[in-house]
């Protein structure tokens, strides 16, 4: 597992307390509670291999976000971490996600649990075809969390920053709010059952810069309540919102063939200023990708 | 690179084998329109001859009265049977299709065969074994009986219909709804099938269209009635349409003849009438789900 061992020791260092060099120049110490630990996780589609020997630890309350160049992993590890391509018959993980501890692929894990916990919001918006109320409020109903759905709507709405922009036209189909705005209501949507872990598969992606400036500005109000876990491609994204920046490449595997791995793991001005690995700092510099 | 194959400053005119080409894609066209031209004729004449021999029969007397002078009771058997039959077939064809399109797994392609099977299977079939199954048993006609006859007919319509619509639900829908933690049924239930209500009701009208006109099964199970008077007793027998014609056109006389013409063109309009309120249906839907 050349892929594997290749990974800069920094990787490891993960699991020890985390150290920040501060603005100052000083160091302090960081919450080290981890929501995720990653332990020599590969993802194969049937007999190729999507995903090679990553080891991670994703820690609470903050943003991390996973960059690199297409084709290398990064939306088939997203989606490892709330089980969502159980769908892909094909799909088959070896090693092991542990969240909080528990393996997420044990037998006895109910993958609809998982995600309940452990919400989603992806590159494209999805509303429902049915109001902006009832797009929000559908989760709560159908998870039997009646009780105070106007307060636990509204709040939802302007945990997203969208509350200002239709708290008069509830009753409105969803489909006609603008792209950003149906993002954003994606996020309310995810938010309104108080997930423990947000996912965002490249949210800002299909959308303009306008609207992804909000977006950007909404993760910044919703880290803390959440643990934010965000794909990008938009290195000057991944830098603006994330506490820590995973860097996605490709790594070979036993075959030769190569294949998706993460690189590196650090904080994200590390990551941007003082990258341990060549292949980051090609990256980041723009050399490739 | 040898020689061109062509000048390139000659005219645009056709060269090489380009004329003959031209002539086989014509006559292919030809053939292809001729036959689309032969369906539509036959459409035609089928329906303006029923119209043309039954017309003299129609009047609002006939569509209220009872027999000998109408088919008001025939009428309202009709919709009584076809009433129940989409009440037993619907739920189970919309959840046939929702097995097929959300969960069935490597049982759906066997299952789908089994559908279009029971599509094209005779209906006389259909009307022997609920002869043998109930009639036989019960020693007595009755509607419910012929109506699960129908409903058989119609639930690989109904069934096939809602799956294709079903497929028409975008994939991101049944993301969303994983991702928020609820589980499949819930999200059939609450997204998928009320995304998909516009399509579903078409392939029900086309199911009752179907239904409506079924004869074979109705003459073995639900012949034995008296059309005089509207009976709707559904443990009974009663009057139906698709028998009607077929007792007076056996009946040696022009007036009988009439009336199964009147009486034929009364169900081909209604059913025609369903089948254009089943595309206008389709089309609106559609319209919706791709905003």
């Amino acid at each position: 597992m050349r892929g594997a061992s290749a990974l800069p020791s920094r990787v490891r260092i993960q699991s020890g307390p985390l150290t920040e060099a501060g603005p100052s120049g000083g160091r302090r110490e960081l919450p080290v509670e981890s929501v995720f630990d990653v332990h020599g996780v590969s993802v194969f589609y049937g007999t190729k291999r999507a995903l090679d020997g990553v080891n991670m630890r994703i820690p609470r309350s903050r943003v991390t976000a996973l960059i690199g160049p297409s084709g290398c992993g990064k939306s088939t590890f997203i989606r490892s971490l709330n089980r969502m391509n159980d769908s892909v018959s094909s799909f088959r993980l070896e090693g092991q996600v542990l969240y909080h501890g528990h393996d997420l692929y044990a037998g006895n894990v109910d993958e609809v649990e998982v995600r309940r916990r452990i919400g989603m919001v992806f590159q494209k918006p999805n509303p429902f075809p049915k109001s902006i109320y009832d797009n929000v409020a559908w989760a709560p109903r159908n998870l039997g969390l009646r009780r105070g759905l106007d307060e636990r709507v509204e709040g939802a709405l302007r945990g997203a920053a969208l509350w200002d922009e239709v708290k008069d036209r509830l009753k409105d189909g969803a489909l006609g709010l603008s792209g950003g705005q149906q993002q954003r209501l994606c996020i309310a949507r995810a938010i309104a059952i108080e997930p423990d872990v947000l996912l965002l598969d490249e949210p800002a992606s299909a959308l303009d810069p306008i609207a992804t400036a909000s977006i950007e500005e909404l993760i910044h109000t919703l880290k803390g309540r959440f643990t934010i876990v965000i794909v990008t491609h938009n290195m000057q994204q991944a830098a603006r919102v994330a506490d820590e920046t995973a860097f996605f490449g490709l790594g070979a595997s036993d075959g030769g063939e190569p294949v998706g791995t993460l690189i590196e793991h650090a904080e994200t001005a590390t990551i941007f200023g003082n990258p341990a690995d060549p292949r980051t700092r090609d990256y980041v510099s723009g050399r490739f990708g | 690179m040898g020689e061109p194959a062509f000048d390139p400053a000659a005219p645009l005119t056709p060269t090489g084998n380009l004329r003959r080409r031209r002539a086989v894609s014509r006559v292919a066209e030809s053939g292809a329109t001729l036959g689309a031209a032969i369906a539509v004729a036959v459409l035609g004449i089928v329906v303006y001859s029923v119209f043309v021999h039954g017309v003299s029969a129609l009047s609002l007397d006939f569509l209220l009265e009872g027999e000998p002078d109408g088919i008001g009771p025939a009428l309202v058997g009709t919709a009584e049977l076809v009433l129940i039959a989409t009440l037993i077939a619907m739920p189970i064809g919309v959840l046939v299709a929702v097995y097929l399109v959300e969960f069935g797994g490597r049982l759906a392609a066997p299952i789908r065969l089994t559908l279009d099977v029971m599509n094209g299977y005779p209906s006389i079939i259909v009307g022997v074994f609920i002869f043998a199954l109930i009639v036989e048993a019960t020693h007595k006609q009755s509607a419910i009986a012929a109506s699960i006859a129908l409903a058989m007919i119609m639930l690989s319509i109904i069934a096939r219909g809602t799956e294709e619509v079903l497929r028409l639900v975008p994939d991101a829908m049944r993301e969303a709804a994983a991702a928020l933690g609820v589980s499949r049924w819930r999200a059939v239930l609450t997204v998928i099938l009320p995304s998909a209500m516009g399509g579903i009701a078409t392939a029900t009208i086309l199911g009752v269209a179907r239904a409506a006109g079924e004869t074979a099964p109705l003459i073995l199970i639900d012949s034995v009635w008296d059309g005089s008077h509207v009976s709707l007793d559904p443990l009974g027998p009663v009057p139906n349409i698709p028998v009607t014609i077929y007792k007076l056109s056996e009946e040696a006389s022009p007036e009988g003849f009439a009336r199964a013409w009147g009486a034929g063109f009364v169900l081909l309009f209604l059913i025609m009438l369903a089948n254009v309120g089943a595309r206008v249906l389709l089309a609106r839907s559609r319209r919706r789900m791709a905003p």
